[in-house]
């Protein structure tokens, strides 16, 4: 098992419970690390991130894949945006595997799997959907359904075999929780919904929770930085982005 | 992988054009309109966005289309869905077998991180599709570059998560046939890249064939 890193706790910024069907955004400051933790077991995280100082620079899915090889987001794996630059970066994970190329949950689908689930009927308990929520959090900051592209799915996981057939794979494990560093000034937008191809019926998002911590910029031996030649180049291009 | 020939006449099509490698293409295809492209001399990745005609906010969704098919990769019955859940085109003829749809496009900025630092100055997809859209898709612009389709493209996944560019599966002659069943446009790079095999190290001409069907 990885270290847990967060024993100092005047470190701490802030800590914020994420119910099921909540979203969430904050501009992370360079060098912060925000840790979100499935608190019940079975939380599935959204995440979309962007450069907060000029938002059309974004997390690029094939970009990040391609670079570094991987189908999937794991410890040390750094999300790259679209200028070649690192946006964040995996500082500690104990899940394994995050995915970032099946999407999420609309509105339609909610409605055809879960069924209508309205606020008149349920209140705040309401059946919240994925691209509902990245778009009211995307509003806040001027953003659309144009700068909607592949998100992250925190705490998923959907595997392909040989021939390229995917399969969703239950991984849902209490207290499990991934850290993101962010490695520019970086708008990150969650959302605590169903991942669409989760089998189970019913709606029942669990609860996520959210630690903030202060932090520095990624060092010359960062364990993220130094994980692949394609991440030393990356994170040399977003140091000289802010140099 | 499901390979399937065509029986279309190129002598009846209503439209035929060379796409140079390293050149930008697009075109609006009307609903029904059945396109081909031709890989001319082999193993040439033609990076490839479809927008809803009438609204290019809906557009291609490369996650959608893996999602609800269930399948990495593109072939005879893939259906291209958009962002908004629409059905933009139907592959209805492959003698590829498998095309990508992960694998993206490349930038200069991205080259840089892949390759060297110093590749920045080497001509690449992104920028095809801006030139595109700065000087023929006024309405669009860099928000609408999403996820593309790599026709004729080889990049295996592994169980595991691994991902890797191999050599192409494709040759000369080998070609991708789609219906568009809305009004979409069609935004082509031919791809320039020279620093991995998607080309196979040398960047060749694609044929865009088009049939009223």
């Amino acid at each position: 098992m990885p270290k847990d890193t967060t024993k100092d706790a005047s470190a701490v910024l802030l800590t914020e419970t994420l119910r099921g069907g909540q979203m969430w955004s904050r501009v992370l400051r360079r060098g912060q690390v925000l840790r979100v933790t499935d608190t019940e077991g079975g939380a599935q995280v959204a995440a979309l991130f962007f450069n907060a100082e000029r938002p059309l620079e974004r997390y690029n899915m094939p970009d990040t894949l391609k670079a570094q090889h991987i189908a999937r987001l794991a410890r040390h794996d750094s999300l790259f945006s679209d200028m070649g630059h690192v946006l964040a970066s995996i500082v500690d994970d104990t899940v394994g595997w995050h995915d970032t190329i099946t999407g999420h949950l609309t509105a339609d689908a909610s409605r055809a799997k879960y069924g209508e689930g309205s606020y008149q009927k349920l209140r705040n308990d309401f059946f919240r959907n994925t691209r509902d929520n990245l778009l009211i959090e995307l509003g806040k900051y001027g953003l659309g359904k144009r700068d909607l592209h592949a998100n992250v799915n925190l705490f998923v996981k959907v595997a392909a075999d040989a021939g390229g057939a995917l399969a969703f794979v239950p991984q849902a494990r209490a207290g499990a929780y991934v850290e993101l560093r962010a490695d520019m000034n970086t708008l990150i937008v969650l959302s605590n919904t169903p991942h669409p191809l989760d089998p189970s019926p019913s709606y029942a998002p669990k609860a996520a929770e959210l630690e903030l911590r202060s932090g520095a910029p990624a060092g010359p031996g960062d364990a993220c930085r130094v994980a692949t030649d394609e991440s030393r180049r990356a994170f040399a291009l977003t140091d000289a982005y802010f140099a | 992988m499901t390979l399937k020939e065509s029986k279309r006449d190129i002598a009846k099509a209503s439209y035929d054009h060379v796409i140079e490698s390293g050149r930008a293409f697009s075109r609006t295809l009307t609903k029904g309109q059945v396109l081909r492209i031709v890989d001319l001399e082999g193993n040439q990745a033609v990076d490839t966005l479809f927008y809803n005609a009438k609204d290019a906010s809906d557009r291609y969704s490369a996650v959608d289309t893996i999602r609800e098919q269930k399948s990495l990769y593109l072939t005879t019955g893939s259906v291209l869905l958009s962002t908004e859940g629409n059905r933009l085109l139907t592959i209805i003829a492959d003698t590829c077998g498998r095309h990508d749809t992960v694998g993206g496009a490349c930038a200069a900025e991205s080259n840089q991180v892949r390759y060297a630092l110093d590749k920045k100055y080497m001509h690449n997809c992104r920028d095809s599709f801006l030139l595109e859209i700065q000087t023929r898709l006024s309405h669009m612009s860099i928000r609408d570059i999403t996820h593309n389709i790599n026709f004729f493209m080889n990049v295996p996944v592994t169980p595991d998560g691994k991902l890797t560019f191999e050599d192409g599966i494709s040759a000369p002659g080998r070609y991708v046939e789609l219906i568009a069943e809305m009004d979409v446009t069609v935004l082509i790079s031919n791809c320039p890249q020279l620093n991995n095999p998607c080309n196979g190290y040398n960047p060749t001409p694609v044929r865009f064939v088009v049939w009223d069907n």
